[in-house]
């Protein structure tokens, strides 16, 4: 043992070299180490993708039937909608064509009335004429101007803006349908007057074969009064067309009065309003229709509508608050649910593996030290016999009176017994390591302790000429521990300074007490480790040493430390050295499981 | 004082012998046995003063050996010898009547001491 007394000074103990890098062989548990792949299969990417699609999965769960809760409540409110449009245009469209043909007819009737209350010859004059459209105005309105128009087709009298008498009708279309059906009311036309309006003509016969006119005619002013009345729904379009499809009022969609209306014009039962709804690459749009009678006019109603999303959106932002909120809040939950579901996943699977690595580890070294000791035991009988035969060489040498060679003799078997001693010293070391593999609990005194560990190195140590240098102070009590734990933790540890230092190197193994505690330091003058390196060497299988090292060692040195109430601390700086500072309790109350 | 006679208990033949003649020149007149059966009948017909019983031994157990040999011959001190790692003080009372132990491997030396001393005891009783 010749490293035991090469004690050397200068190995401070728990001291961290300035500038050095430093680690704690704490656990990390929110910061996870990447650990390779085939070794652990817990590598990040599998969870990842574990945790999108469980998200996916419960997102389109959740989600689906809110949108399809949201996706009906349009559906409804689409439908009341177009309802609600659909009456508005329908009330308007009645109500307007009750009231036209109302005012139509309402001045239809006052014309006849006239023409057959008074005689001829007290209308016959332009002066008679002006009276009676005076009359007419006063009581209902409207009235331009009046004419009487004799059988042969020539206004006779006129009373009006313009300068109309004697112009003869004879050849017009409406004068031979008035002299067929009696009445007549004309399509809205500009006419000399240039102002739409339209004709009432009355036929009366005086006698048979005998008859003449009376013509009127109304300012379309009153019917557009009229309309504007009833619809008072800025949204609404309500026009007349005639037969052709002329427009016969102002159109919001379809343009001015007299002006050709883009529209089919709407073939139906004459006698029924009409409301349908229709979709144009512009939107839905509400139409009705309806005949007045007594007019060669129809009455349109049309009604874009805004798109039923927007009106949805407008109306039932309720909905979507609603919608968007719960949403919102799913999707977090669930993202938060399963990142933390991967993430116990993952920390459960690597502990799983670390433990079975642990498990492992401890049964191979129990296999080790159970071989060890059997080979012990089995060398040691041979080495006694050795021994005594040698003992009995030496007995006949030294008892016989006289013995050739006697000396050289003695010298021999001193050499044997030597040989023998130093087998009997390793097989010795053997067994105790052996029976340090059971758990259990005495007084160890440190610096023994790592004395032996080193001992068991001295092949390497020899080998690579490595200067091993111990400063043990003097107060150093014994601890309480477990000893073949102790061996392992020391081991490792004094194995791995070995292999850093490389040939020539230095190890330099000191102890000290620190209050409660007793602090052994393991330094080593070799490569140092690299900050990166640094941060993960006490996690498992981590290893810088390639297919040559499990990355285990450090790791279950630290659950060692651990477990007997101690800790693990490192520092190195590349280029210049590691130490390794093993901090243990001196009285340990409880410590492993 | 007559020369010492003592009974060496050990299966490994090799071993044994040699410790008989080592024993001879030494002033130790010693027998030897390999196995129980053999150490009792030889206590029969020879006079030891000590007996040297291994407790390793093949047939029956070493501690049996020693209990049969404490009662049948409650004069003669028994000297045990116990293998490395197997300490004694884990059974006790299964050792009780033992005159002493000594742990693998025995310097001869330390034997022949501790077969004088136990003969002496023996010779005051």
């Amino acid at each position: 043992m010749a490293s035991d007394e090469r004690r050397a000074n200068g190995v401070h103990t728990g001291v961290p070299q300035p500038g050095g890098q430093r680690a704690r062989g704490e656990r990390h548990d929110e910061e996870e180490p990447e650990l390779p792949v085939e070794l652990t299969g817990a590598h990040l990417p599998r969870y990842n993708r574990l945790r999108r699609n469980v998200f996916m999965a419960t997102a389109v769960v959740s989600l689906v039937p809110l949108f399809i809760f949201a996706a009906i409540s349009f559906l409804q409110d689409q439908q009341a909608y177009f309802t609600e449009n659909t009456y508005s245009v329908s009330q308007v469209l009645s109500n307007t064509k009750r009231t036209l043909e109302f005012v139509i007819e309402e001045r239809r009737a006052a014309l006849a009335l006239m023409i057959r209350e008074e005689s001829y010859e007290s209308l016959a004059s332009n002066e008679e004429l002006a009276v009676a459209l005076q009359n007419l105005n006063n009581s209902f309105g409207g009235f331009v101007d009046l004419g009487l128009i004799d059988a042969e087709g020539l206004q006779a009298y006129y009373t009006g803006p313009y300068d109309l008498q004697n112009r003869s009708y004879e050849d017009q279309a409406w004068f031979h349908e008035v002299v067929l059906r009696g009445t007549h009311v004309s399509d809205v036309f500009l006419g000399h007057r240039e102002f739409p309006h339209f004709v009432i003509a009355i036929k009366h016969e005086r006698q048979p074969g005998e008859f003449y006119i009376i013509r009127a005619t109304i300012d379309m002013d009153l019917i557009n009064r009229q309309m504007e009345l009833v619809n008072r729904d800025p949204q609404l379009d309500v026009f007349i067309i005639n037969q052709e499809g002329v427009l016969q009022t102002e159109s919001v969609f379809f343009g001015n009065v007299l002006t050709e209306a883009d529209l089919e014009v709407p073939q139906g039962p004459r006698t029924r309003e009409i409301v349908e709804r229709t979709k144009d690459e512009q939107g839905h749009v509400i139409t009705g229709f309806a005949y007045i009678e007594g007019a060669p006019f129809i009455l349109m109603v049309k009604k874009r509508l805004k798109a039923p999303l927007a009106h949805w959106v407008g109306h039932r932002s309720d909905v979507l608050w609603f919608l968007f909120l719960s949403a919102s809040l799913i999707l977090v939950v669930i993202w938060y649910g399963s990142t933390n579901m991967t993430r116990h996943l993952r920390r459960a699977d690597l502990r799983r593996v670390r433990a079975f690595h642990n498990m492992e580890y401890t049964n191979k070294m129990a296999t080790i030290g159970r071989m060890a000791a059997g080979v012990a035991h089995e060398i040691n009988n041979p080495m006694a016999i050795i021994n005594e035969k040698a003992g009995l060489m030496r007995d006949l040498v030294s008892y016989a009176d006289d013995f050739p060679q006697r000396e050289k003799l003695l010298q021999l078997v001193d050499s044997i017994e030597g040989s023998v001693d130093r087998c009997s010293k390793v097989t010795h070391r053997l067994l105790g390591f052996a029976r340090r593999m059971e758990v259990r609990r005495e007084r160890i005194d440190l610096p023994d302790l790592l004395k032996e560990v080193v001992n068991f190195q001295l092949t390497e140590i020899r080998h690579k000429n490595i200067d091993i240098r111990y400063d043990f102070h003097s107060d150093v009590p014994a601890i309480e521990s477990d000893r073949g734990q102790l061996q392992q933790v020391f081991l490792n540890i004094i194995n791995n300074a070995i292999a850093a230092v490389g040939k020539g190197g230095t190890v330099d193994i000191s102890a000290a007490r620190h209050g409660q505690n007793v602090v052994a330091a393991i330094t080593d003058n070799g490569a140092g480790i690299s900050p990166e390196n640094l941060r993960n060497i006490f996690e498992p299988f981590f290893s810088t040493k390639g297919e040559f090292g499990t990355g285990l060692g450090l790791s279950i040195t630290r659950d060692i430390v651990e477990k007997l109430g101690g800790r693990i601390d490192v520092e190195s700086e590349v280029g210049k050295g590691t130490r390794f500072l093993i901090t243990l309790p001196i009285e340990k109350a409880n410590f492993g499981e | 004082m007559s020369e010492l006679r003592v009974l060496l208990v050990d299966d490994e033949e090799e071993l044994v012998s040699t410790l008989v003649e080592r024993l001879g020149f030494r002033g130790i007149q010693a027998d030897y046995a390999l196995d129980g059966y053999q150490a009792l009948d030889k206590m029969k017909s020879g006079d030891y003063q000590v007996v040297v019983l291994d407790l390793k031994l093949p047939g029956m157990a070493g501690t049996d050996v020693l209990q049969r040999i404490t009662h049948d011959y409650p004069g003669i001190p028994v000297l045990l010898i116990t293998g490395h790692g197997s300490p004694v003080d884990g059974q006790p009372s299964q050792l009780e009547g033992a005159y002493d132990y000594l742990v693998k491997p025995v310097k001869l030396d330390v034997m022949v001491d501790r077969i004088r001393e136990a003969a002496t005891a023996h010779d005051r009783q």
